[in-house]
């Protein structure tokens, strides 16, 4: 297939988004207005306003009536999307259980944003990590570019028969959302084709088959069996994502896979990295390769279903990877990526040390040179022979406040 | 909460510390200034009356406490010298109802915006009012969601202009005021922000008086709302919304209509009493209540909804 001629915006994270959105033009658009979101809904319902699209645009009261309306929606067979942030994704946390167990192929935008208290309006992952065991598929995008594109491909996997489960994809409040980036976007023609009609499975506005959605399901029901499903649902979208991935790349040239890894071959330490820091990470590796240091990276690409798989072949032959978790789990080993990588190497021979880092919370600024000192940590261990202490480290974390109380 | 002394302390020192103070200067956390209000936004105007009604009330400063949701208005809580709470988006109302109920003695204010009292908290408004809750509830209506940049709320006028109704609106308004009155509030008044004299007494009323009270503001949001709708400035909002408003005193709220194209009406609507939530539960606990139902001799809270 021929490629598209390059046509290359510039754009914010959410005006990119907005226009994958107004091509795929769903039938239904459910939000409620969030910072750093906002701007999605704005141009959606000037897109609506002005006839662009085809949508039907509600305007919600709350994120808990936008994704139950959008829940509504999809059960009656409409293609239904839906963006949130932060505090906004905590309301919906009820329905979004209720929208992968009834199998409903809902697209959800999640620009990350930091969870209260004390309020904050800053990036972070603790919104859309939070919600890693909903049942929905995660993916996240590193740049603009990416946004756009993952958007796209989510309906495409949410909608495919051996998958039908609510896709969210995520990328980074205000450093993408709101900053300026490059996007080539695709043809309309080109993006309906690729997205093709949707053919919904037992929709309610079907009045000849008559089904019931979500009722009791007795003492003795078979809820058990259905969850069991859900997760066959996404052992089956390893598959579905990365044949959707070729697709795409066949159309535009860009390959995405499960991970995104880069100069990992021959790397001897590696760091892990979720979001728009891999681009901070890609320039600390490069700089290191420079001075010889045997540096690499991996970014999260897609976070549920985890490819644990394949990130154990990808880190076999390193040394030390050290995880960067822009979120944390209170209480937990480490953060939440830190506990999936550390998982996923349990049964790699020799195993990888596996050290968490902790970073960026509420938009802490993360500077190349803070990579480095985790590199720099990395490197120490991997020169040790004994294992080192997998406390977390914190990246440009200031003192005060109260922390030195708090340690003691 | 802290203990009067201290308190009383820290607000001299503070004051003495300033020579040039604002009359108000002991009430505000002038450490977060400055604040974030647009030039022209209503707000401020309502904020200052809240301030003088708060000194005239006469109401030992340490008892107060403020509650916001979040918004523009939300703000509020986090400017006051005083014990305050800045809660999440909807929920200043539940705050408020545990804070009164662990500290029955104190006076509890909860300062909110259109969007966040009855959009996304609308549920805890209708519920706190049925129960009479004693709080005084202030919202300043600015007809749309002015912190997210002016969306459509459930105040926002059929028709009206905002980012999320660009050729106009297509719902109808709530009117809060009779929404409130429905619900069981026991004290309820609406004035524009240029009817701050009538809004400071409304304000002194509401807190001094047991019971679920709601005073409404109409304020300009010129940055959202206004620029959208080509009304001008602040101050041009501000008098566009005074000179069409009416004063009705104690008119039935459900005539209360805000009609932009003919006339607004303000005033208080409804000063009654009833039981409160808590004298109700005192009875109850003293197992005081009766059988129910009741015969007409024992009717202990059913004191109905007199709009006068
Ligand atoms: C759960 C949740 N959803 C959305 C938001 C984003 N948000 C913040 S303020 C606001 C609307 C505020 O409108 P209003 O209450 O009328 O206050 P105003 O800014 O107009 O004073 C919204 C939608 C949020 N903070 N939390
Ligand atoms: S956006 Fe509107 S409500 Fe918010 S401070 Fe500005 S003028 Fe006031
Ligand atoms: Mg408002």
């Amino acid at each position: 297939m021929a490629k598209a001629t390059p046509n290359v915006l510039a754009v914010t994270g959410n005006e990119a988004v907005a226009e994958a959105m107004r091509q795929i033009d769903p039938d239904v658009v459910c939000a409620y207005p969030i910072t750093p979101q906002t701007e999605i809904v704005q141009l959606y319902a000037q897109l609506v306003a002005d006839g662009k699209v085809s949508t039907e645009f509600v305007t919600a009261e709350s994120e808990h009536s936008a994704m139950s309306a959008a829940i509504g929606a999809a059960a009656a067979g409409a293609r239904t999307m839906t963006a949130t942030s932060s505090q906004g994704f905590a309301l919906m946390w009820e329905l979004l259980y209720i929208a992968s167990s009834y199998r409903l192929p809902i697209v959800m935008t999640v620009v990350n944003r930091a969870l209260s208290g004390p309020i904050n309006i800053h990036c972070d992952h603790s919104d859309s990590i939070g919600g890693r065991d909903s049942g929905w598929i995660q993916i996240y995008g590193e740049n603009h570019q990416q946004a756009y594109d993952n958007c796209l491909q989510a309906v495409r996997i949410a909608e495919h028969p051996d998958v039908r489960l609510p896709v969210m994809h995520m990328y980074d409040g205000y450093v993408i959302s709101g900053a300026i980036g490059p996007l080539t976007p695709l043809e309309d023609s080109r993006v309906r084709e690729f997205i093709g009609p949707y053919q919904p499975v037992n929709p309610l506005l079907d009045v000849q088959h008559p089904v019931t959605v979500g009722p009791f399901d007795g003492l003795h029901g078979w809820y058990f069996e259905h969850k069991v499903a859900q997760n066959l649902a996404m052992e089956r979208a390893y598959q579905v994502l990365q044949d959707v991935a070729d697709e795409f790349a066949r159309l535009t040239g860009r390959q995405y896979g499960l991970i995104d890894p880069y100069r990992l071959e021959d790397a001897e330490i590696a760091i892990v990295v979720v979001g728009s820091t891999a681009g901070t990470t890609r320039l600390v590796v490069d700089q290191l390769r420079a001075k010889g240091v045997k540096a690499g990276m991996v970014r999260v690409r897609v976070f549920r279903p985890f490819p644990y798989h394949t990130f154990a072949q990808a880190l076999q032959h390193v040394k030390v990877v050290g995880v960067l978790d822009r979120a944390d789990s209170f209480g937990a080993q480490g953060g939440p990526v830190f506990l999936e990588i550390r998982a996923a190497l349990y049964d790699n021979d020799p195993r990888p040390q596996v050290l968490p880092f902790i970073y960026g919370l509420g938009g802490r600024d993360i500077f190349p040179h803070d990579i480095e000192q985790a590199f720099g940590v990395l490197d120490e261990a991997a020169k040790r022979v004994r294992r080192v202490s997998t406390q977390r480290r914190y990246l440009n974390l200031r003192q005060g406040r109260g922390l030195e109380h708090e340690r003691k | 909460m802290k203990t009067p002394t201290e308190t009383t302390t820290r607000l001299r020192r503070q004051t003495r510390a300033r020579p040039k103070a604002h009359p108000h200067d002991h009430l505000l956390r002038t450490d977060r200034m400055p604040h974030i209000w647009c030039p022209g936004c209503g707000i401020g105007t309502v904020f200052g009356c809240l301030l003088t009604a708060i000194e005239k009330s006469g109401l030992p400063l340490d008892d107060i406490a403020i509650v916001s949701g979040i918004g523009c208005t939300g703000r509020m809580a986090g400017y006051l010298n005083l014990d305050s709470f800045h809660t999440t988006h909807g929920r200043a109302i539940p705050f408020a109802t545990g804070l009164k109920l662990a500290r029955p003695q104190g006076t509890v204010l909860v300062a909110s915006g259109d969007g966040d009292l009855f959009a996304i908290g609308g549920n805890h408004f209708i519920h706190a009012a049925r129960r009479n809750i004693d709080l005084t509830v202030i919202c300043v209506n600015n007809l749309n969601y002015g912190m997210t940049g002016g969306q459509v709320a459930p105040s926002t006028p059929f028709g009206a202009r905002t980012t999320t109704t660009p050729v106009g609106n297509i719902e109808e308004p709530f009117n809060f005021c009779s929404l409130a009155a429905e619900c069981g509030a026991t004290y309820v008044a609406r004035w524009t922000s240029l009817h701050a004299r009538w809004l400071t007494d409304s304000l002194v009323e509401a807190m001094t008086k047991k019971g679920f009270s709601y005073v409404e503001v109409l304020a300009p949001c010129p940055t959202t709302f206004g620029r959208r709708n080509r009304l001008g400035s602040g101050a041009d909002l501000a008098r566009f919304f005074h000179e069409r408003s009416v004063i009705r005193n104690g008119i039935d709220p459900r005539e209360a209509v805000l009609d932009f194209e003919k006339h607004l009406v303000v005033g208080k609507f409804v000063d009654s009493t009833r039981p409160t939530f808590l004298d109700n539960y005192e009875l109850v606990r003293r197992r005081e209540v009766g059988e129910w139902p009741f015969r007409e001799e024992h009717t202990p809270h059913t004191s109905g909804r007199a709009h006068n």
